[in-house]
């Protein structure tokens, strides 16, 4: 079914025109209400009548994520406490989260989106819905949750772990559709193998997965373990959380909600537009969100877009193809974003001097695990064995509190990571996604 | 009173101790005494050789991590209950082992403990106020 069918499958043309008006009172309203824009505005003697419609985009500035990072928490709300309802926050580059918000009718959007990211998965309001995302401030498990209330769904908060048990109440429940992240969807489907569940004959028919990048290949097996359709579900929680783009039946790219996302793809370098079909840099621009509206905002993730018509459904929104990269150095481990400057700065309070390092990630039983390698130098050398297995545990601790995910850490000798030109390669990622 | 034992991180991988002793023997160090702690992940070997320096130089320059440790070396007779005439020593004066080895002397009745203690300034003390005769450096390193 198609949730909003008036606006999904709205001419390109009209749609535009939409478009037009929500982004000029977009920018009137950040104009008025954020110093950081009017500010940047300025320097660029942007006024908001120079955005006339659409085709304007290209003056405006682009934001990023150290942007929110530099006015953490609130600084780039546009509206006061008294309006935001609902407040999240993911980890940040340096130690300082990311904080997004919402208002009444950010999270009236958010729903609607996420009921629209459902239905056009192939989910009904007749489905039970097996939300294995996690609650919390991680957006996806709340984002999944309005999104079937919205759409009249039933929704079961299981959130994510406690596995076997969760197996039982998808069974007992009769669920038909699943969330989560795809990794889990195979850990899942092991443990139902061990747990003599056959995941190939559950009551599901529907798999809705995103917070990571993954292939066809993963598709495929996930498909085939739990005999679904899987469909990819793309979101970040600066723009609103999952609910950016959905795929359809088609499996054809993700039908990009640009009425209330408009989507760019620029060159990384040049800040160019790149042309249709061709990769670069997905940026966004929330066309009517109230608490935390980002003009432009690069999300560092690798895609192409098209506006082909699409073959599975009369949707007409653009199509954008799976995440093929990044162009930082951010990881996805278990749907929560980590970067290697996180942990560089966890060893540096640990160690007191620039340490040396090395992040693997790799995917065991289905699941992402991570082990950071450091190497032991002088200064926290013990020829105790209980203080260096203190340090390690100090370093484990440390990292997981600033994560929010498992790591385990491996003691090595020094000169055993790889230098390259002198600086050292921090990431080595065996996953095969 | 202390004598000086290297300890050297070694990564749970094979040859990497062989590589140590390698190094060693190509150099002429002689060691007089050994214990090698393991984990899962990493170990520690302890060693007493004959030229602390020299050692310490080839293996820092081999990019080793290694560092010096005070530790303490007592004889005793080499009949039974002779570790336990010092350790209850120890124990009475509530002086905590961290870790400790021992070896048997060539063509001598003497046995040798390595002790790395806790509070090694009390455990000389301790020690000498019990009549037991504590090495020197000079006396181990030239066994």
């Amino acid at each position: 079914m198609i949730f909003n069918e008036k606006e999904e499958c709205q001419k390109p043309g009209e749609r535009k025109e939409v478009q037009s008006e929500r982004l000029r009172k977009l920018i009137a309203r950040v104009y008025e209400r954020v110093p950081f824009y009017k500010k940047k505005f300025n320097e660029l003697k942007l006024k908001p009548e120079h955005i006339k419609s659409l085709d304007d985009i290209e003056k405006l500035p682009f934001t990023v994520k150290n942007d929110l990072r530099d006015n953490y928490p609130f600084g780039l709300f546009a509206s006061p406490m008294k309006d935001i309802l609902e407040i999240h926050a993911s980890s940040g580059t340096t130690g300082k989260p990311t904080v997004v918000a919402y208002t009444k009718n950010d999270i009236k959007l958010w729903s609607v989106v996420m009921a629209r990211a459902i239905a056009c998965a192939g989910g009904t309001p007749n489905d039970i819905i097996h939300n294995a995302y996690g609650y919390g401030l991680f957006t996806g498990g709340l984002g999944i949750h309005y999104g079937a209330l919205e759409l009249g769904a039933t929704v079961v908060p299981i959130s994510s772990g406690g596995t076997k048990r969760a197996l039982m109440l998808m069974r007992d429940f009769g669920c038909t559709v699943l969330t989560c992240t795809p990794s889990f969807a195979l850990y899942m489907a092991e443990e139902a193998l061990d747990a003599g569940i056959d995941p190939s004959k559950t009551t599901l028919k529907v798999g809705i997965f995103g917070a990571e990048p993954w292939s066809e290949g993963m598709r495929r097996e996930i498909e085939k373990n739990w005999n679904i359709k899987a469909t990819d579900i793309y979101g970040l929680s600066e723009i609103i959380g999952p609910g950016v783009a959905q795929e359809c039946a088609g499996q054809d790219g993700l039908h990009v909600f640009s009425d209330f996302f408009y989507p760019e793809v620029i060159d990384p370098v040049t800040g160019k537009p790149v042309a249709e079909g061709e990769k670069g840099e997905l940026v966004f621009t929330t066309l009517t969100k109230e608490a935390l509206p980002l003009i432009r905002y690069r999300t560092g993730d690798i895609v192409s877009i098209t506006n082909e018509p699409c073959k599975g459904c009369k949707r007409t929104f653009p199509r954008m193809s799976k995440i093929m990269g990044r162009t930082d150095d951010m990881l996805i481990i278990r749907g929560v974003n980590v970067f290697p400057s996180q942990i560089e700065s966890v060893l540096l309070q640990v160690e007191g001097a620039e340490p040396h390092y090395l992040i693997v990630v790799d995917r065991q039983h289905s699941m992402d695990v991570m082990e950071i390698q450091v190497e032991v130098n002088e200064k926290i050398f013990s020829d105790e064995v209980k203080k260096l297995e203190d340090l390690a545990g100090k370093i484990k601790k440390e990292i997981e509190s600033v994560l929010g995910i498992m790591v385990s850490i491996k003691l090595v000798e020094p000169k055993t990571i790889e230098r390259s030109l002198g600086k050292a390669k921090r990431v080595l990622d065996k996953r095969k996604i | 009173m202390k004598l000086k034992q290297l300890s050297v991180f070694i990564e749970n991988r094979s040859g990497r101790l062989a590589d140590v002793t390698r190094l060693l023997g190509e150099n002429g160090i002689n060691m007089r005494a050994l214990s090698l702690a393991d984990t899962s992940d990493f170990g520690i070997l302890r060693i007493i050789v004959n030229d602390v320096d020299k050692a310490y130089n080839i293996l820092k320059e081999e990019n080793f991590t290694v560092s010096e440790t005070e530790v303490l070396a007592v004889e005793v007779p080499d009949i039974p209950g002779g570790l336990h005439s010092i350790l209850k020593i120890l124990a009475k004066d509530g002086i905590n082992v961290e870790y400790m080895y021992a070896f048997v002397e060539k063509a001598s009745d003497k046995a040798i403990l390595v002790f790395r203690l806790e509070d090694t300034e009390k455990a000389i003390k301790t020690l000498q106020k019990n009549n037991i005769g504590i090495l020197t450096g000079e006396q181990v390193y030239n066994l």
